[in-house]
């Protein structure tokens, strides 16, 4: 949905952009151009402006829930959120000021004001965008009082994610991502006012009888706190000590792009890549690029070609092996016809690989018996 | 006295106090005919504002006449009417619709109701007029769930003006098509809001959302929609039948027409009003209200609900239109009037509408969900004895904030009650943080322990038997006594003193 | 309804209809306010003790039902229209009260004045 927006802003412009002057937008008292359909925010973020945001993602819906992001309209004075204001010509905004400061801190305070003071223990510490504003508006601990007691429990009766309302500062960006990229549905906002809190269908978790979740990873990759993180990362690491490892998931023929996360000789974790020219340019990625990467340290796994002599594998070179299947193959298609023969193959090669699979079985072990394992 | 009058004794409803200085437009029929039989509005010349906008006028020159009358609209938002009607005409598409707005959830306020329960063709005329204005063909009326006998006779009265073609396809003859729906709300004071409103019809969370885009250009599923309230509608049929002209000799001269008002709280006098702008609020409480109960002192009226603030006596002679009432911080609503006397503690009625305000939050925006939450909480310490310096200038400073940075209007408005009182009644918090004294009296924490007057005691006993604290003690018909120390200052023995032997 | 000239026939029609209707049969009506405020009153008591009057005394009387005039602190109310004298109506009334008011008003045509609170000018 969020492409189909930059699609028709980008036809708007280059329709109206051509034939009449761009139009001009002033911030903090310079003019700056901007794209039909662009927001003050993004004419701001494009120019080095910096404007503080919390609920805000350039890969999600807008929706001007944190109230961050405020800046003054010079025309009536009025306070609006950046994100949500649309950019025209002769708008005037002021992006700082001590109204807006105040307002923004004030936000910030009463944020704080309901947020566990856990940096020590915390997964985010050093990642997180609150702890980042905190340090930015110079709020120690907020002057409502700290969070004394938790409202709420632990949700962690899956394997994957663990969701801790406590921490959760209600921007909805798990929502979106689960609502506007992976269509999943499984989260929403439940109960309202002071007693909010994201919940899957009943409220029984995300690993729930009713729950649509598929463990993509994409709420946790999107909240700004450590409300949602990763259970198997837990206790593991924090950013600052882990080592990035861009990579391409292996599990299927799309090739998501992925960056696994290091401590010491064992990923802990895979994070979204962000890149317009990938398969997933908005991080998305399924349960298995996101949690299925035990397998890099099994001790059982296969690490070199193995035949099995006298009941027991034992290992060979590749040289030994492919000439024990290439003999093989062949007395066995010699002596008892292709019809002996079947091939499985796997969704977790390309296209290319499947296609020579294929040709490979037809053409030279003369059978029609080629399968994939999507078909089980 | 005689038992018995003759009729021609018996005052007229004009002649009384209760109606002399009051103008029933809106509520005409109220109460004078049968809301379930349609017969009795047509012959009351129901329909007939609707056929003529239909069958005699263009959209352009009913929209010009609802702009010439002034109407503005009536659930308090005071957005001029014509001019609203005429940015969903210019709204590109063929698909639009009419959305009225009757959630109606200001405690206390009651005027939709009556006209939803007393006369609902009334707003079904108003808004067939006004579809046929924008060239909508669907209409929705969102009714909370908690009106069922509003509901009820809304249903009802759908279906007769559908028997008899007043709804439906080609009506009056013509080529104009319009069919209404009735959404039933979910008891949330949030889906007053119109973006809010609009996604609860639409089967979504009922959360507001930001604007622009205005539902005049993307409402309903996207669509140009007009919303407006259910008195807005209902002042049209006058307007279209009678012309902008006669609507305009009442009021003021930028708040034309009338306005329905629910008079309560201390006043003797409670009820449905409706009087043109610019009547003061001497005429309102005293004139047509007959005064306060028990003829105690006038203190102050919340105007406007949860939203509105608080009006001292000093400003008992304002001639109220949306306007005058802005200008002295507080705001006309939806036409709620709460009426307080000698006995009201305005801190306490500060912390009642916040808590109201603060269940009601949709929780999506931050300054209204944790800033009212806040407030609150600061409201309540000093209700219970326990408030601190700085605690008022605390209150003003997140008040303003919140107000400046919510994303609606109910965060936007939820600080008005403190803030108003605090500008008119600081003196009554002071004493509450200060000298932990409540000097209306009514703050359970700061009231002191009650006291037995041992000379008029008739030691019934009665007082010990409801004490809740055990606190009271005595021989039967002998004086009683009540232990300060135990005493938790809930009130229960005073009630029930049968010689009024007890005090604060 | 397909034209504005037939509304307005149809608003004759009931306007002569319910005139002839008085010139023929012309029936008392006792109208109770049914709005949500005079429910809450008491007004179901009311109509309930009204019909129980009207079927004892067996009288051909209609009874019918508005919304809320807007007095609501003298709910209950009740009007009594007898035909040739203007609607009167009673308000703060009991269930106990009833039988009397319909007593005197539609058999002696005498206003019980501890109630009476105006008439309607018609």
């Amino acid at each position: 949905m969020v492409h189909v927006q930059k699609f028709v802003q980008l036809m708007q412009f280059l329709i109206e952009g051509g034939v009449q002057k761009l139009k001009e937008i002033i911030i903090d008292g310079n003019s700056y151009k901007f794209d039909p359909g662009q927001t003050v925010l993004e004419v701001a973020r494009g120019n080095d402006i910096d404007i503080p945001t919390l609920c805000y993602s350039e890969h999600l819906s807008i929706t001007g829930a944190c109230r961050m992001c405020l800046v003054e309209n010079k025309e009536n004075g009025s306070l609006e959120t950046a994100c949500t204001l649309p950019a025209r010509d002769g708008l005037e905004v002021e992006t700082d000021n001590d109204k807006i400061y105040d307002a923004r801190k004030t936000v910030l305070d009463l944020i704080l004001s309901d947020h566990p003071m856990t940096c020590m223990t915390c997964e985010a510490n050093g990642d997180c965008q609150l702890q980042d504003l905190a340090y930015q508006f110079d709020i120690e601990e907020s002057s409502y009082g700290s969070k004394k007691e938790d409202r709420f429990e632990l949700e962690e009766r899956n394997s994957f994610i663990v969701y801790d309302p406590d921490k959760c500062i209600l921007c909805g960006k798990c929502v979106r991502a689960d609502s506007e990229l992976q269509c999943s549905e499984a989260i929403e906002f439940s109960e309202r006012g002071f007693k909010t809190k994201i919940a899957a269908a009943f409220d029984e978790g995300l690993g729930g009888e009713d729950s649509s979740c598929v463990f993509c990873g994409l709420c946790v990759e999107n909240c700004p706190t450590a409300a949602l993180s990763y259970k198997p990362a837990r206790k593991k690491g924090r950013e600052y000590e882990l080592r990035k490892q861009r990579t391409t998931c292996g599990y299927c023929g799309v090739g998501c792009q992925v960056e696994l996360n290091i401590k010491g000789n064992e990923v802990i974790k895979v994070d979204s890549v962000y890149e317009d020219t990938a398969p997933n340019p908005d991080g998305e990625m399924c349960v298995k690029g996101r949690f299925a990467y035990g397998f890099i340290d099994r001790p059982d796994r296969l690490k070199y070609p193995l035949i099995k002599r006298d009941g027991e594998f034992v290992e060979s070179s590749w040289d030994e092996a492919l000439d024990y299947i290439a003999d093989n193959l062949s007395r066995i298609r010699d002596e008892h016809g292709g019809r002996e023969i079947g091939a499985l193959s796997s969704a977790r090669c390309t296209n290319e690989e499947n296609y020579i699979m294929q040709k490979f079985m037809r053409a030279v072990m003369k059978t029609n018996s080629v399968e994939h394992c999507a078909r089980l | 006295m005689k038992e018995y009058t003759a009729i021609k004794e018996l005052p007229y409803y004009e002649e009384l106090d209760f109606y002399k200085k009051q103008k029933r437009i809106v509520l005409q029929n109220c109460g004078l005919i049968d809301p379930e039989k349609i017969d009795d509005y047509i012959e009351k010349k129901g329909y007939q504002a609707a056929a003529k906008a239909i069958t005699q006028m263009k959209s352009k020159e009913i929209i010009e006449e609802v702009k010439k009358s002034g109407l503005r609209g009536r659930g308090g938002g005071g957005f001029p009417t014509g001019l609203k009607w005429q940015f969903a005409k210019d709204a590109e598409g063929e698909k639009k619709y009419i959305v009225c707005n009757a959630d109606e959830g200001d405690p206390g306020a009651f005027m939709d109701r009556s006209l939803l329960e007393g006369d609902p063709h009334k707003l079904l005329e108003g808004m067939m007029i006004a579809a046929y204005a924008i060239d909508a063909d669907e209409g929705y009326i969102y009714v909370r769930a908690e009106y069922p006998l509003a509901i009820r006779r809304l249903k009802k009265a759908i279906s007769q003006a559908e028997e008899l073609g007043l709804l439906g396809e080609n009506i009056f003859g013509t080529e104009f098509n319009f069919k209404i729906h009735i959404k039933e709300g979910a008891g949330a004071f949030v889906c007053g809001e119109e973006t809010a409103l609009m996604a609860s019809i639409e089967g979504k969370r009922g959360t507001p959302t930001s604007r622009p885009p205005y539902p005049a250009q993307s409402g309903l599923w996207g669509k140009p929609t007009n919303i407006n309230n259910v008195e807005t509608y209902a002042n049209i049929p006058f307007i279209i039948d009678n012309g902008a002209e006669e609507f305009n000799k009442f009021g003021t001269e930028n708040s034309s027409g009338t306005k329905v008002f629910a008079l309560t709280g201390k006043i003797k006098n409670t009820g449905l009003v409706e009087v043109p702008m610019g009547l003061s609020l001497r005429d309102i409480i005293y004139d047509i209200g007959g005064g306060i109960t028990d003829d105690k002192g006038f203190k102050a009226v919340q105007t406007g609900g949860p939203s509105g603030g608080c009006i001292p006596a000093e400003q008992l002679d304002l001639k109220i239109d949306y306007d005058s009432l802005k200008e002295i911080g507080a705001m006309m609503g939806s036409g709620g009037m709460v009426v307080m006397d000698e006995d009201t503690c305005m801190v306490d009625v500060a912390r009642f509408f916040l808590t109201f305000t603060q269940s009601e939050s949709c929780g999506k925006c931050t300054p209204c969900r944790l800033g009212t939450k806040r407030m609150l909480e600061i409201l309540e310490r000093i209700t219970e004895g326990e408030g601190k310096k700085g605690d008022i200038e605390k209150l003003e400073q997140l008040g303003k904030v919140i107000k400046e940075a919510s994303l609606c209007g109910l965060g936007q408005t939820a600080p008005n009650p403190v803030l108003t009182t605090i500008k008119y009644f600081r003196d009554e918090y002071e004493a509450h943080i200060n000298d932990k004294k409540c000097p209306a009296g009514q703050c359970d924490a700061l009231k002191g322990s009650y006291v037995i007057d041992e000379d008029h005691c008739i030691g019934c006993g009665q007082c010990k038997t409801v004490c809740p604290a055990d606190a009271i003690t005595g021989k039967k018909q002998k004086a009683h006594t009540i232990d300060p120390e135990a005493c938790i200052s809930c009130g229960a023995c005073a009630e029930v003193c049968p010689v009024n032997a007890i005090s604060n | 309804m397909k034209s504005f000239s037939e509304l307005k026939e149809y608003q004759n029609e009931i306007s002569e209809k319910k005139k002839n209707n008085q010139k023929i049969d012309d029936k008392p009506e006792i109208i109770i306010g049914m709005g949500t405020c005079g429910i809450a009153a008491g007004a179901k008591k009311i109509r309930n003790a009204v019909v129980d009057v009207v079927k004892e005394k067996n009288l051909d009387v209609k009874i019918t039902e508005t919304g809320c005039i807007g007095m609501c602190e003298k709910e209950p109310l009740m009007d009594i229209k007898m035909p040739g004298m203007e609607r009167v109506t009673y308000g703060e009334i009991e269930e106990s009260d009833v039988k009397r008011i319909i007593n005197k008003h539609v058999f002696e045509k005498k206003i019980v004045k501890e109630f009476a609170i105006a008439r309607i000018l018609e």
